[in-house]
């Protein structure tokens, strides 16, 4: 069979270190990049007789969440112990939440949710020498900086289809995670995590297939080319005749694999060696109840969310919903485009001046946030209102966004300094068109042979005599009238 | 009688008034018990503070610089705190229990740390890595457990008044084999914080005293709810000292399921003349029946251990306490835990991870939850009707060092009546109310939650037509 006779199955689970100022359970405050262990105590080091209290902060955000991420809340959730052995978890336990979480059944997107719950993170480990992996480290430390870190853990259903849907869900997600304020949501610094639950089946079956989990892939590349691989593995298996064993995998994107993809996977423990967590429930903590007032003050903190922005995009303003879609799940370029727009005023189609910032301005800015370049959101406001009133032509108009994107400034100022103003009168144009004619006789000919598609040579003379300044659709007018068609 | 000894028999209260009066220095009460702790011959202490605090209590200590001895499972900064296991050897902590910090600074200064059954599990103190407590009634016999140092250190005058705990019965059946009065509380009547944990949702600190009313007093101030500890609840009254000189109108519950089969003859006989007190007192006293009380072991012994089994994974060898050495991590963790745990924590560890197991949880923890649950249920009907439910404490007195220690399901009965109460989590005071063989015998009363000013109300009536003389075991202590 070839590949696309398979269907790949993949499930998402995120882990969102929340932005609170103190830790889950403790008065410590959180830290990235302080030097080791200065951010502790007895509670956090799981020294004996310690007992955790809930940080009110992180229900808080949970919340907003669970509410941006349309979940059913749970009016009385508990926390559970997971116990393992492991140094980066002073207790021998993680509290956890299991099968009363916060945040139960919800939606973001074409994917639904499975669950959200509160979480403690653990202590980070350092592997000294060698790679820093664990193998073939001399020794490991423990920093307990990042233990008892909040964490949100998103648990999404088995609805996401390939690689690039994933990356472009968990996109989603960040976004609306970043505009609640909960999280910084960096995947560099470990502020969200995401795991792939990633199985395939033949197309067409409703069953589910035998599904690893594949972990650390640290950026959104990283989690499309990893699903990817462990897709293109898990059909190289089943086409050998072979079987999908149920595992926990390693993706390491600096190595590649047999076959020579970018990317090696590696197996870090299978089925037979998975934990029994024995979760019971933690004794040291009284249930989380949600108050009115919990819900009240979660609720009033919500900003407008991508989903709803885009929606209100297409409802209110028209744009295409791939448009809608791209400013709503970037909020810069939304951000931008909504201080453009109130600029222009009525004197701008929306989805004209969305096209030129999407299209044109993106393809010179790149990635960056249009916010940060020279270009204000009123210049090319301006740009879109004169390119409206024909007072300069696209091509001319493509020459100031240069110099805007190089210099700033006002359009208006750069089209009478560069002479882009579109040509006025038709006498002017019809001596170009004219000349454009006398230059390419093989073309003419054509045309007179009732082959449109010559003009292009002519618009092209007359648009570079002019420096982009024609309308494209007088040249045509005065083409056909000159040759009398 | 000399002037140490004078001061040995004030009671704390008594003590505390002294101190304030001006009749008696801090400094020296405080070294008054401090040479008899040292010179313990009862294995009762673990550490002994070397010299009074240097600043006395404030004028206005409510507890007038009265010393305390501190079950060694509590958390006391720079302290020694061990909880009777070889696993955390010379571990000083960072910081001190809430409650110890409490009582400190109500005026009751660190006097020592007392010996105790490995992580507070046992009855008899013979589970200590630090050796076995002796009983100042008969030095061949067992103090209870597991807050025998306490219990003995008070009954023999070498502390005026101790802090244990109880997870089911550590307080409650020390005080009966030692014959002095101890108290578990409602569960969350008192922060847990620095309380070095079993069973989490089960521990709970408490007063060793002399009498009823020491008892009263060192419990008022340690009562109140911690921000450090969810689960503790603020104390809905304040702590009363008792009086009163009948029971007029108090009704005793005496259940079947705890009163029957099992109990030594000299304490049932002791039990059945402390109900004929109480009746002529004006209590009126009738059967009853606990249900499931005949179950309360078979779930504790699930349920505790459980918890016990996650809250002892920190001893890992890792960041604090018993290290053993070895060139790999899982090595390093079986050897330390090996070593460093004694028999009995170890079997109530592999018990409750058995019982916590994936394809076992409903079966062993599950069903015990609903076994504790249905004892709650139990009490809260029987209190209907009843004001306070009483049993003996213990079903034997003071067994001989070594007897049980060949069979753990015998030493498991020991707790046989007061387990009940802990699952259900409801205070309940044990009393001295006698002597079988020339050994103490203790009878419980148990209240609803929060119950503890009746509580106390009532055993100090009862103690006072007792008479109950516990002195013989402070002369017999000393030198």
């Amino acid at each position: 069979m070839s590949a696309s006779a398979y269907e790949p199955v993949i499930g998402l689970e995120i882990h969102v270190q929340l932005k609170t100022r103190t830790k889950m359970f403790c008065g410590c405050e959180l830290s990235f990049g302080d030097p080791p262990n200065t951010h502790t105590c007895p509670v956090c080091l799981g020294l004996p007789g310690a007992l955790p209290v809930l940080n009110a902060k992180a229900v808080h955000y949970a919340l907003m969440v669970g509410m941006a991420l349309d979940c059913e809340l749970t009016p009385r959730s508990i926390f559970h112990r997971k116990n393992y052995f492991y140094p980066d978890s002073p207790k021998g336990y993680q509290i956890s939440q299991y099968d009363i979480p916060i945040c139960g059944a919800g939606r973001l997107g074409d994917v639904r949710i499975h669950r959200a719950h509160l979480e403690e993170d653990a202590a980070k480990l350092i592997h000294l020498g060698g790679t820093g992996r664990i193998h073939g480290a001399s020794e490991s430390v423990v920093d307990f900086n990042r233990g008892g870190t909040p964490l949100v853990e998103i648990v999404t259903e088995p609805d996401v289809r390939s690689a690039a849907q994933a990356r472009e869900w968990l996109t989603l997600l960040r976004t609306t995670l970043r505009q609640l304020g909960v999280s910084d949501v960096n995947m560099d610094e470990g502020s969200l995590r995401c795991d792939a639950n990633v199985s395939i089946r033949p197309a067409g079956s409703d069953v589910l297939g035998t599904k690893t989990e594949l972990k650390n892939m640290n950026s959104f590349r990283y989690l499309e080319r990893g699903v990817e691989a462990e897709i293109a593995r898990q059909i190289a298996i089943v086409e050998a005749g072979g079987e999908v064993i149920q595992e926990t995998l390693h993706y390491d994107p600096t190595t590649r694999s047999a076959g020579g993809a970018p990317g090696a996977i590696s197996s870090l423990r299978s089925k037979e060696e998975a934990h029994d967590y024995r979760y019971f429930p933690e004794p040291d903590l009284v249930p989380l109840v949600l108050e009115e007032r919990m819900l009240e003050a979660a609720r009033a903190e919500l900003p407008e969310l991508p989903a709803q922005r885009a929606e209100r995009y297409e409802q209110e303003l028209g744009l295409s919903a791939d448009t809608a879609r791209l400013f709503a799940f970037r909020s810069e370029l939304g951000d931008y485009y909504e201080l453009a727009a109130a600029a222009a005023g009525t004197s701008a189609e929306p989805q004209v001046l969305a096209n030129w910032i999407s299209g044109e301005l993106v393809a010179r800015i790149g990635d960056s946030d249009p916010a940060a370049s020279k270009v204000t959101p009123g210049a090319i406001a301006q740009l879109v209102v004169l390119l409206r009133g024909k007072q300069i032509q696209p091509g001319a108009a493509k020459q100031v966004l240069d110099a805007l994107v190089a210099d700033g400034g006002e359009p208006e100022a750069i089209v009478a300094a560069l002479g882009l103003g579109a040509i006025g009168g038709a006498d002017e144009l019809a001596e170009v068109v004219a000349r454009a004619l006398e230059s390419d006789p093989a073309a003419v000919e054509k045309l007179r042979a009732g082959n449109m598609k010559a003009i292009g040579p002519i618009v092209g003379f007359v648009m570079r005599e002019t420096k982009g300044r024609a309308d494209g659709g007088e040249v045509n007018r005065l083409v056909r009238e000159q040759l009398g068609l | 009688m000399s002037a140490n000894d004078e001061l040995i028999e004030l009671g704390a209260a008594e003590a505390a008034e002294a101190v304030r009066a001006g009749d008696v220095k801090p400094a020296e009460l405080f070294d008054a018990y401090r040479e008899r702790a040292a010179a313990d011959e009862l294995n009762a202490f673990t550490w002994v503070a070397d010299a009074a605090p240097v600043e006395g209590p404030a004028a206005d200590a409510p507890l007038g610089g009265v010393p305390l001895a501190v079950k060694d499972l509590f958390c006391t900064e720079g302290v020694p705190s061990q909880a009777g296991s070889r696993i955390l050897a010379g571990y000083r902590p960072p910081y001190t229990a809430s409650v110890v910090a409490r009582l400190a600074a109500a005026g009751t200064p660190l006097l020592g740390k007392t010996n105790q059954d490995e992580f507070a599990m046992g009855s008899s103190n013979e589970n200590s890595a630090f050796g076995p407590v002796r009983n100042p009634w008969d030095r061949e016999r067992v103090p209870g457990g597991s807050s025998g140092g306490s219990a003995a250190a008070v009954a023999a005058g070498l502390a005026p008044w101790a802090l244990g705990t109880d997870t089911g019965g550590s307080i409650r059946q020390p005080a009966a084999l030692c014959g002095i009065v101890g108290l578990k509380p409602t569960y969350g009547a008192v922060s847990r914080y620095g309380l070095i944990a079993f069973a989490s949702s089960l521990d709970q600190a408490g007063p060793f005293a002399r009498d009823v009313t020491d008892a009263a007093l060192l419990f008022r101030h340690m009562v109140g709810q911690d921000e450090l500890d969810s689960t503790s609840l603020a104390f809905p009254e304040p702590i009363a000292l008792p009086d009163g000189a009948d029971l007029t109108g108090v009704r005793l519950g005496v259940p079947e399921e705890l009163t029957g089969e099992g109990i030594e003859s000299g304490v049932r006989e002791a039990f059945s003349a402390t109900i004929a007190l109480a009746e002529q007192l004006g209590a009126s006293v009738e059967a009853c029946h606990l249900p499931h009380a005949p179950h309360a072991l078979s779930a504790y012994y699930l349920i505790a251990p459980a918890e016990a089994s996650s809250n002892l994974a920190r001893y890992d060898g890792v960041r604090y306490g018993y290290r053993a050495e070895a060139d790999d991590l899982l090595t390093m963790y079986l050897r330390t835990r090996a070593e460093g745990f004694g028999a009995e924590v170890k079997r109530r560890i592999m018990l409750g991870t058995y019982a916590l197991s994936s394809g076992y949880y409903d079966a062993y923890y599950g069903r015990a939850q609903k076994v504790r649950t249905k004892i709650a249920e139990d009490f809260r009907s029987a209190f209907e009707r009843f004001d306070f439910i009483v049993t003996p404490t213990s079903p034997t007195v003071a067994f001989r060092l070594g007897e049980k220690t060949a069979d753990p399901l015998s030493m498991y009965l020991n707790d046989f009546c007061t387990v009940p109460m802990s699952l259900a989590g409801i205070p309940a005071i044990s009393i001295p109310n006698g002597l079988s063989d020339g050994l103490p015998v203790g009878f419980q009363l148990a209240g609803p939650a929060f119950s503890e000013n009746r509580l106390l109300r009532a055993a100090y009536v009862l103690e006072q037509a007792l008479g109950f003389d516990g002195s013989q075991a402070r002369g017999g202590a000393e030198g």
